[in-house]
């Protein structure tokens, strides 16, 4: 919760829309009258205290802690920093935050300048808004119990599996036989070629073709496979796919007998001159015939897409999709925060000169690109840095999204400081070591805010 | 409701007389506020409607589905808390729409018997006193920084905007060897104490901007007339300066209500706030989902609530203390 609150606390950059920032605080401070410096302090007294115990105290006390080992009472010099950049461990955490810096507020102000934009064209923007702001209330350990849902691996329970999954079996249909294979021999009628399986003699209609299978797992078997039927010589071209094994041994290979099961779905092609004339899928029976097909000889083929798993989506937490992932649990949760600051700066654009430039003859495109963004830019920065700022203290989504198995892989420099020190590690001079580097990191930052405020302030 | 997200250009409410003293004495969010409203009207101009009309549809169709992406993962939490371990494991959440009956709120009444109940009542122990103090203390503080005159009073105010953006962790291990020798480790108030601290240059910062628009003319009667400074600031500023002090409060409330990382180092188990509970039940998450899913719906009810009812001065808060 804490990185996400202390966005808006922030002031870094100046203002919202151009011309009504100026009139800044200026004069009058000179002619208060003001009471007694004994007053100021003793009004000054309880906010000093608890900055200067729970906040001064221990930067200053980091600086030093962070010089000694583990115990705290060996002296190690620079020793924790120089394992903050040579320990395996620590430079994935690196790397990773890297990763957020330079990904995540490119991604949250793109989206939230897109989302403040097309909300000036919808009536319903008021609850458009409130929707993509809600995050922002919901406590980041919510949020990344809401994104552990989404990412489940199954995709019978995890939406964004099953979202996948849809989608790719709507425009590519695989039935999916996994490590099925050709009977192999000289008698088998089939061969195996760079993946898909071809007849190996041409086949013309009126000669049933067979296609003996063998090696389908048996929990990959269909539950609607039917007896497979010997094709019958029909007109066109025709045959059967099937599964070449008799439970419980007997049988002949290379031909159909009665206890072998048909398999269904499968996609098979009638090639002639390497161009596919045709295409059908075996029904439940394995049997096959392609209509209308001129007469002649082609191959038959089944491709290879029949032999593959059948489409699972991506493992979001496995350890190579883990950091966007987070990533995208983060871009869910600051969105509304950037569309908001951005929609505001929208309103405080002069329309005037939007609509001389669309007068003038410019396109929207023109206006968006030439106008309403250069006007926009200080509050693009704004938005901007508070996301940089942000992605640096990331903790709580890492730590509750990434399995623990995933962890090592995910882990970002606040986490590994947590970790380290309390989280198992006991190691607090190295924590106090990253500590220090993560105030370095928001350092620029905040001689940022100070100059600015200087400037606009006195 | 509708009213305020929809022109986030509104002042963060500022006195009364805060324009007509003349003195250009404006909060830094107030600025915004004259070219917000006049940009209003305008807006619904002819080329605005000629390309609402044009692209009108389709931008409808995929703002819908903008809404439904930000929207369906939190159902789906709702969805997946209510309903049994044993259907969650089956089957995926949004097959409800087909089996409406195996709805249940058996989660959530196995939850009132857990430690839940007791880490629900630590997280209001923790979060309203330090939203209290914080509010409290840093309203006397602002006050001071915007009218009173102390040697060092810009230097000290600029500390207090340089800290702003400290990353808590660097007070993790020196407060807890803190906690450690004043024997505060794990209570409540070592954590209600670290939260206020930590809430402060924020709070200091936002109702000092806010303070200095209050009119001057109002505070020097009151001077005239003899006033003690506690008298004016408990019956003059802080009640001008409510607007700013309920954007602080929310925000406050919601920073202390979320977070975790300050309770899993401050809080022991006994003390444990709703955050730092479910955390510890992630280990086994498919084992624990109902608990999880359950516990975190009623951790975010509260401050989704409180975000629908005030979040006019969510927004402002928002944009005071970043919009600089």
């Amino acid at each position: 919760m804490t990185e996400r609150l202390d966005g808006p606390q922030d002031p870094p950059a100046d203002v919202a829309g151009g011309p009504s920032t100026g009139p800044a605080e200026t004069p009058q401070r000179k002619r208060r009258l003001g009471p007694s410096p004994a007053v100021a302090i003793a009004f000054l007294l309880p906010a000093a205290l608890l900055l200067g115990i729970w906040v001064i105290y221990p930067i200053v006390y980091s600086v030093f802690r962070s010089l000694f080992d583990a115990t705290g009472t060996g002296f190690v010099g620079l020793g924790n920093y120089t394992t903050i950049f040579s320990d395996a461990g620590t430079l994935t955490t690196i790397r990773n935050n890297l990763i957020w810096v330079v990904v995540a507020p490119i991604v949250v102000t793109t989206i939230g300048l897109i989302f403040a934009v097309l909300t000036e064209r919808i009536r319903w923007a008021t609850a458009f808004k409130l929707i993509v702001f809600m995050p922002m209330a919901v406590s980041l350990m919510a949020a990344g119990v809401i994104f552990r849902l989404v990412y489940e691996e199954s995709p019978d329970k995890g939406l964004a599996n099953a979202v996948l999954t849809t989608v790719h079996d709507t425009f590519s249909s695989s039935q999916g036989y996994p490590e099925a294979r050709p009977r192999g021999g000289d008698q088998s009628p089939v061969a195996d070629q760079g993946g898909a399986v071809v007849t190996k003699q041409p086949a013309q209609a009126g000669q049933p073709v067979l296609v003996p299978i063998v090696g389908v797992k048996p929990e990959l078997l269909p539950g609607d496979a039917q007896p497979a039927k010997a094709p019958a010589a029909g007109d066109g071209l025709s045959g059967t796919v099937w599964f070449d094994f008799t439970p419980g041994g007997g049988g002949t290979n290379n031909a159909v007998d009665g206890a072998e099961k048909g398999l269904p779905g499968m996609t098979v092609e009638a090639v002639r001159d390497g161009q596919v004339a045709a295409t059908a899928t075996t029904a439940e029976d394995g049997s096959f015939s392609f209509a209308g097909l001129p007469a002649g000889s082609y191959v038959v083929r089944l491709p290879a897409s029949n032999f593959e798993a059948a489409y699972g989506g991506l493992s979001w937490l496995g350890p190579t999709l883990i950091t966007p992932a987070i990533i995208g649990a983060f871009v869910w949760v600051w969105a509304g925060f950037a569309m908001v600051l951005i929609a505001a700066g929208l309103a405080a654009i002069p329309r005037d000169a939007l609509e001389a430039a669309r007068i003038d003859g410019a396109t929207e495109w023109q206006v968006f690109r030439r106008i309403t963004v250069p006007l926009l830019s200080p509050v693009l920065l704004v938005v901007f840095v508070t996301m940089i700022i942000n992605t640096l203290k990331v903790f709580d989504l890492v730590f509750i999204i990434a399995p623990a198995s995933v962890q090592p892989q995910a882990n970002v420099v606040a986490l590994e400081m947590w970790r380290v020190s309390f989280g198992g590690g006991n190691n607090q001079g190295l924590g106090s070591a990253l500590a220090i580097f993560l105030l370095i990191l928001v350092l620029p930052f905040m001689i940022m805010n100070i100059r600015r405020f200087r400037r606009e302030d006195t | 409701m509708s009213e305020p997200i929809d022109r986030p250009g509104t002042p963060v409410a500022q006195p009364d007389a805060a324009g007509s003293d003349g003195e250009g004495h404006v909060s830094t969010a107030t600025a915004a506020a004259p070219a917000g409203t006049k940009a209003g009207a305008p807006r619904r101009g002819l080329a605005g409607r000629l390309v609402d009309r044009l692209g009108g549809g389709a931008v409808q169709v995929v703002m819908v589905l903008l809404g439904l992406f930000w929207l369906v993962p939190t159902l789906g939490l709702l969805v997946v808390s209510m309903r049994t371990s044993e259907v969650n494991n089956a089957e995926g959440w949004w097959t409800i729409f087909t089996k409406p009956a195996e709805l249940t709120i058996g989660n959530y009444a196995n939850l009132l018997g857990s430690g839940f109940t007791a880490s629900f009542w630590n997280t209001v122990l923790i979060t309203v006193p330090t939203t209290v103090l914080v509010i409290g203390i840093a309203a006397m503080a602002a006050y001071a920084f915007a009218w009173m005159d102390f040697r060092g009073r810009d230097t000290a105010f600029l500390v207090v905007v340089g800290l702003l953006i400290v990353p808590i962790q660097i007070a993790l291990i020196p407060v807890a060897s803190l906690y450690g020798a004043a024997d505060m480790f794990g209570s409540i108030a070592g954590v209600v104490l670290f939260h206020v601290a930590f809430g402060l240059p924020f709070a200091i910062f936002l109702l000092r901007n806010f303070f200095v628009g209050i009119p001057s003319s109002l505070l020097e009667a009151a001077r005239m007339d003899g006033a003690s400074e506690w008298k004016i600031f408990a019956s003059v500023v802080f009640p001008l300066g409510k607007p700013a002090i309920a954007s602080l409060g929310i925000f406050q409330f919601l920073w202390v209500w979320n977070d975790m990382l300050i309770a899993l180092v401050f809080a022991d188990t006994g003390n444990q706030p709703m955050t730092k509970y479910l955390q510890s039940q992630m280990r086994q998450f498919g084992s624990n989902v109902d608990i999880l899913s359950s516990g975190a719906f009623l951790s975010l009810i509260i401050p989704l609530v409180l975000f629908f009812a005030f979040q006019r001065y969510f927004v402002q808060g928002m944009m005071a203390g970043s919009v600089k």
